[in-house]
């Protein structure tokens, strides 16, 4: 049966490249750190399951002193000349799109199709195991039709790596980060810190408390996730359904969305605000939190109004 | 209380402009400590943690792909491409992703777009050509914020869509913590109140994508007026 174990091997094959191809550059003064970093990352996505724990604490500890001290360094600019990639853009044509859509196209025909095998497939799994086999039928194609050099893949794709840096093991980081939050209760005491900041006897009040505490807590811990659970237990249930009756399904649901509001405004939601600022090479890494900000706060407003008007009918 | 000092650790180190990997690290430290832990117990937790978070990076196995067609100039066609379209602008380009993304997401197709897939290859290259026709030249700043208004659709279109499936991680959360409290809802029940958050989401960026359209387009016309008295 194909699993996620599979997708893990693809992908630390991917790493243990970029960190080979580092090694072999004598351009970036920092290639052991490079190749350090990315080397461990291989080892994680092949042989996390049979570290340990702790082995794979060590892993991560190892991770941070690389990148947090400076140990990551860039290559000499390898990239295509313009002219050569005009040239290309011009003789291949629109065809290009057609290898570039093939992943998001096999990831929706495999998400699909991939659930009426649950012999063959890991249903739970079936959009990451489909997109990684989008990424290895694109590769195929281009590799038949554009006959791209045998190493060409990933010595580019090195370079995007090494420009997204550290930056790529962000989101990871921080959902670990959430999950010690969890086991130190730190979500139990901020509920009783916002339960006794509510007036009292004010539904308005209650629902704004709701709202902007499902989005500060949001921006806290970086995920909506980890703030909802709290938020239910320290106003949503025991003021909103309880007390005053409110509609658990409208609350529960505009409340995440609120939630999300507050994901759209914090650099803790690293995959969606600082990823892509370094993988568009943007000179502020905040550039798209703060892009975002002007649309999530009138969306907040909004979800809180929509709350006070639906749920208490 | 003194768990809440993890909290100040982040918001103090993000905002000095430490490495966020050592702030992350020193955050876990102090609420791992302050709650009680020893060093060996922090370690286990994160590393626990960081294990079965992995699925989060899988999605850097397509940087091969942008690599390659990148090579062969992806982005130089996506530019042409839009430059030859006729009323392509960077609002209607832009919304419509936006309500495509919407769209895919409420289908529960979360995973085929996003900043490595499509954002960087396609989307960003395809605003800045109709954003270069609509200005004529952008400026360093213009270009900026033309990209970043393009991850930022991504993440609105992906956000206040995805939960209108009822399949989604959030709505199964909610069910799941609901019946811990003893109400009992359909999925359905509660992905049907992700409509009207959606609407409101298009609305509210599809305006901010129509007014960055127009203040683009003046400047080509206040461009060409200033050259006609010159």
């Amino acid at each position: 049966m194909i699993t996620l174990t599979w997708v893990y091997v693809l992908a630390g094959t991917a790493f243990a490249a970029f960190a080979l191809f580092n090694l072999n550059d004598k351009s970036n003064a920092r290639r052991f750190g490079n190749a350090a970093f990315w080397g461990l990352m291989a080892v994680s996505m092949w042989a996390g399951n049979w570290l340990g724990d702790f082995g794979n604490g060590l892993l991560v500890l190892a991770l941070v002193a690389i990148a947090g001290f400076g140990g990551l360094g860039k290559a000499k600019d390898d990239a295509i000349p313009e002219a050569t990639k005009q040239e290309r853009a011009a003789r291949y044509g629109n065809g290009l799109f057609g290898i570039a859509l093939i992943i998001p196209a096999t990831a929706l025909a495999g998400t699909l199709l991939f659930k009426e095998f649950p012999t063959l497939f890991d249903v739970k799994q079936v959009t990451l195991i489909s997109l990684a086999m989008g990424v290895l039928l694109a590769l195929t194609v281009g590799y038949a039709w554009l006959r791209a050099a045998p190493t060409l893949p990933l010595s580019q794709g090195r370079r995007l790596m090494d420009s997204v840096g550290w930056a790529a093991t962000l989101p990871q980081m921080l959902a670990s980060l959430g999950a010690v939050f969890a086991l130190a209760g730190v979500g139990d005491v901020v509920g009783g810190v916002i339960q006794q900041a509510i007036p009292d006897g004010s539904l308005a009040g209650a629902v704004i408390a709701f709202g902007l505490g499902m989005a500060l807590f949001t921006m806290i811990m970086g995920n909506a996730f980890a703030a909802f659970p709290v938020m239910i237990a320290a106003i949503g249930m025991p003021l909103l359904i309880k007390q005053y009756d409110g509609d658990p399904a409208i609350i529960c649901a505009i409340g995440m969305l609120a939630g999300f509001c507050g994901t759209l405004m914090t650099p803790m939601a690293a995959n969606f605000n600082l990823v892509p600022a370094a993988l568009l090479e943007l000179k502020d890494e905040n550039a798209v939190v703060k892009t975002q900000v002007a649309t999530a706060i009138p969306l907040l407003i909004v979800n809180i109004a929509l709350i006070y008007f639906l749920a208490f009918r | 209380m003194w768990v809440l000092l993890g909290i100040v650790v982040i918001v103090v180190g993000f905002m000095l402009r430490f490495n966020p990997l050592l702030v992350i690290m020193a955050s876990a430290a102090v609420t791992g400590i302050a709650a009680g832990f020893d060093l060996h117990a922090i370690i286990s937790a994160f590393g626990k943690a960081f294990n079965d978070a992995r699925y989060v990076s899988i999605v850097w196995i397509v940087l091969p792909v942008i690599g390659m067609l990148e090579a062969f100039g992806l982005q130089e066609r996506a530019r042409g491409l839009i430059s030859s379209l006729k009323g392509a602008t960077i609002g209607r380009l832009l919304a419509g992703y936006l309500l495509l993304r919407q769209a895919t997401a409420a289908l529960g197709l979360t995973s085929i777009a996003g900043h490595p897939q499509t954002v960087r290859p396609l989307v960003a290259p395809m605003a800045e050509a109709a954003a270069e026709k609509q200005a004529g030249t952008l400026t360093d700043e213009e270009r900026e914020e033309v990209k970043a208004y393009s991850a930022a659709t991504d993440n609105v279109g992906l956000f206040f869509g995805e939960d209108i499936f009822l399949a989604i991680g959030s709505i199964l959360l909610m069910k799941g913590l609901l019946e811990q409290y003893g109400i009992i809802l359909e999925p359905f029940e509660l992905s049907i109140w992700a409509i009207p958050t959606a609407i409101a989401a298009f609305i509210i960026h599809g305006f901010r994508l129509w007014r960055l359209d127009r203040r683009l387009a003046r400047k080509t016309a206040a461009a060409a007026h200033s050259g006609d008295s010159a």
